[in-house]
């Protein structure tokens, strides 16, 4: 099983994202994370789906998308050299005392702290998913109060499409 | 009996007018544009949010409505429609209830690739969304069975919206496509032109295969010592019966037809081999299992098809040729992948190809298969035998017929011992396998045909399921011939009783069926019963002299079973051939 990130271009209608997420759902497809935007394009949107699987099953999930009238393109962004990037708010517990450990922790990940409260900070990090993952790990014995990811989004590096 | 449906009557004239722009509104832009795309035939069922609809449908004769009376009637009917014509079939039904009524429908014009439009009402746009009276989210709930659907939000929408609809249905990959329009968009009035084109960037099918792959194909086709073809409803989708033929008389390959694909080439060919998969005839399983080259012709690797995949086709080169680049390698990963129109591909492929001359020997071999192991029953005894009863239907009407089949025993019984000769000629639910579609789908291909025979062959378990619509057929005049096979259980599912669960008979016996004939009768249909061969080839034959629709009552034997059978999880060589 690998991680598949996929890029898929379609119509900004309503109920797009219900047909894609749907199509995964009933074809036992998973879904690890879905981001959608607007695209460079007005009336399109783009989605960028990371889903585990195996080649056979990558295979099926981009022909299958093809087949949703409102898909314009599907691109297999991870068999290329791709920047992901996936932004998380953690709400970590920080008394007084403790941070200036944390913002020892924030800065060596180049996160920032977005908003400080009596007891708790707001950290905002972006970044691949491994280094969320990791910034989440050290912040854990603090205690985190609430943590929110966006999912990812990706594009393919250089000049490709 | 009165004629309630009006012959169209829309001239090239009115075509021509509505042409030029008018302003009118949704509803008649609605019935307009289905004339436009070429409907003449409309299934539907009236309700508080197609009123404007059918308000517009009042006095209007430019296509015949009919008026079913269940929407699962409606829908089954446009399905047959469909398959016997080739072209769209169309639905109208109002929102809620009645849209969720035609759910079923939908998903058996799905999962057999047939081509519906399939119109529903909705409640008041600034309604949606709050529980409205008979408000559901078709949309959503349609949303995996569909090809496509819409929610028209704007009557200047409409226009587009119906001829995209109509496209998309039948190009490519047939499928259904729904249209829920709010009963203030088919009040609301505009400017209505006709579209003529249509721009789906997303939406390309591709039908011309690649070349390179043909090549391959032409080159294991000369080398094969064992090929052997499986054809399937794509044959017939695509209108590649004759393209089928000529490929199969001038390769000379051996051919197995689905359950779909049965009438896409001639079953008295001595290259036919049956149908393959659960219910298949000897010969074909095992020139499945034993080929060194399976081509799968606009088929899609069905498991009731394939059996165990494991152990499919374990020797062959698989060349798989359909329309929808997601079958190939859905189910099996073939060596030579074909994506195109069966037909196209075909034509391509026939100037390129020779004999098969290393398959003499295999030839010899598969007729040989044909003539130890013919399909067959024991028919001696008292009772009528079903198979006997097909056979019947089969020699009377010279297999000319158009027959569709509700799903169950008699279904398989249809398929293995009618002999089909021609496309659009054997109208049954595949993939979904839906009781109940039976009869409602031969008033469909009877109202595509007004000429042609149509015979609906039915369980006594399906024919409860829509028997209601004995009243379109009475009341409109529809001459379906209505045969009843009553083996007074529910045979598929006992016979898997029997087979599996040792014979443990949990609520299998249909014990409180109505009397057939009093049911065709209480609607003014004439129904007659037989019991035994003598009564059986009367009642038949007073059915066929008999002008208008007639229910035959067959009572057969409850213990017969389905053979050849492979059961789940084995390979289709592993078949229980009955007791011989």
């Amino acid at each position: 099983m690998e991680r598949n990130t996929i890029s898929v271009l379609v119509n900004d209608q309503p109920g797009v994202l219900q047909r894609v997420s749907g199509l995964f759902g009933r074809r036992g497809f998973n879904i690890e994370s879905i981001t959608v935007g607007q695209s460079e394009e007005a009336g399109l949107s783009r989605m960028v789906i990371v889903t585990l699987g195996d080649d056979d099953q990558l295979e099926q999930i981009e022909k299958q998308l093809y087949k949703l009238i409102d898909v314009i393109k599907v691109v297999d962004l991870s068999a290329k050299p791709m920047v992901a990037r996936e932004l998380a708010l953690i709400k970590v517990k920080a008394d007084p005392s403790e941070r200036p450990e944390i913002m020892g922790v924030v800065e060596t990940f180049r996160a920032s702290v977005v908003d400080i409260g009596s007891t708790s900070m707001l950290v905002q990090v972006v970044g691949d998913t491994q280094k969320i993952d990791a910034m989440i790990e050290l912040l854990k014995p603090y205690g985190i109060r609430e943590l929110s990811r966006t999912g990812v989004t990706a594009m393919i590096r250089g000049n490709v499409q | 009996m009165m004629t309630q449906i009006p012959e169209m009557r829309s001239t090239e004239e009115l075509r021509e007018k509505w042409k030029t722009p008018e302003v009118i509104s949704g509803s008649e832009i609605l019935l307009r544009s289905l004339v436009l795309e070429g409907v003449d035939t409309v299934f539907g069922y009236p309700g508080g949010a197609v009123l404007y609809i059918y308000d517009a449908l009042y006095g209007f004769n430019d296509f015949k409505h009919v008026l079913t009376r269940h929407e699962q009637g409606a829908i089954h009917a446009a399905d047959g429609y469909a398959r016997a014509s080739g072209k769209p079939g169309v639905c109208i039904a109002t929102s809620g209830p009645g849209a969720t009524n035609l759910v079923t429908g939908i998903a058996t014009a799905y999962m057999d690739s047939v081509p519906l439009v399939v119109i529903t009402g909705n409640v008041f746009s600034s309604l949606i969304g709050t529980d409205a009276f008979q408000e559901a989210d078709i949309t959503g709930i349609t949303m995996p069975i569909t090809k496509h659907s819409y929610l028209v939000r704007n009557v200047e929408d409409l226009p587009r919206i119906i001829h995209e609809a109509f496209h998309i249905a039948s190009t490519g990959r047939k499928g259904p496509v729904l249209i829920d329009i709010p009963k203030d968009v088919s009040a609301a009035k505009t400017l209505f032109t006709p579209v003529n084109n249509v721009n789906l960037r997303g939406y390309n099918p591709r039908t011309v295969p690649n070349k390179l792959q043909l090549d391959k194909l032409v080159r294991a086709i000369s080398e094969a010592e064992r090929p052997i073809i499986i054809a399937g409803g794509g044959v017939i989708y695509s209108g590649a019966h004759e393209a089928m033929y000529e490929f199969v008389k001038r390769t000379e390959i051996p051919i197995t037809t689905t359950l779909l694909g049965l009438g896409a080439f001639p079953s008295g060919d001595e290259l036919w081999v049956g149908m393959p998969g659960m219910h298949g005839t000897y010969t074909a399983n095992n020139a499945i299992q034993q080929c060194d080259l399976l081509i799968n012709i606009g088929a899609r690797f069905d498991d009731r098809v394939t059996g165990k995949l494991d152990g499919f086709a374990p020797k062959a080169k698989i060349v798989h040729i359909d329309i929808d680049p997601a079958e190939i390698g859905k189910n099996i990963s073939p060596d030579i992948p074909i994506v195109g129109d069966v037909k196209t591909v075909l034509e391509m492929l026939i100037p390129e190809v020779e004999r098969a001359s290393k398959a003499d020997a295999w030839r010899t071999q598969i007729a040989q298969w044909k003539l130890d192991k013919p399909l067959r029953y024991n028919d001696e005894g008292k009772v009528l035998k079903p198979q006997w009863v097909i056979e019947l239907i089969n020699e009377t009407t010279k297999g000319e017929a158009i027959v569709t089949t509700d799903v169950g025993q008699h279904q398989m019984w249809a398929a293995q011992y009618y002999k089909f000769n021609h496309p659009r000629s054997f109208i049954t639910s595949g993939g979904l396998g839906t009781m109940g579609f039976g009869f409602p789908s031969a008033i469909g291909a009877q109202m595509a045909n007004p000429d042609r025979l149509v015979v609906s062959i039915n369980g006594d378990g399906g024919m409860q399921m829509c028997s209601q619509e004995l009243a379109i057929c009475a009341i409109n005049n529809i001459p379906v011939k209505i045969v009843v096979i009553n083996n007074e259980v529910l045979g598929m599912v006992r016979q898997w009783q029997n087979l599996i669960y040792e014979k443990r008979y949990s609520y299998t016996d249909l014990a409180g069926s109505p009397n057939f004939v009093k049911l065709a009768e209480a609607y003014g249909v004439k129904g007659i019963r037989a019991t035994t061969k003598e009564e059986a080839r009367a009642a038949w034959q007073e059915a066929l002299e008999t002008p208008g629709p007639v229910l035959v009552e067959f009572l057969v034997s409850k213990d017969e079973n389905v053979y050849p059978m492979v059961t789940q999880g084995s390979t289709i060589d592993q078949m229980l051939m009955g007791d011989e």
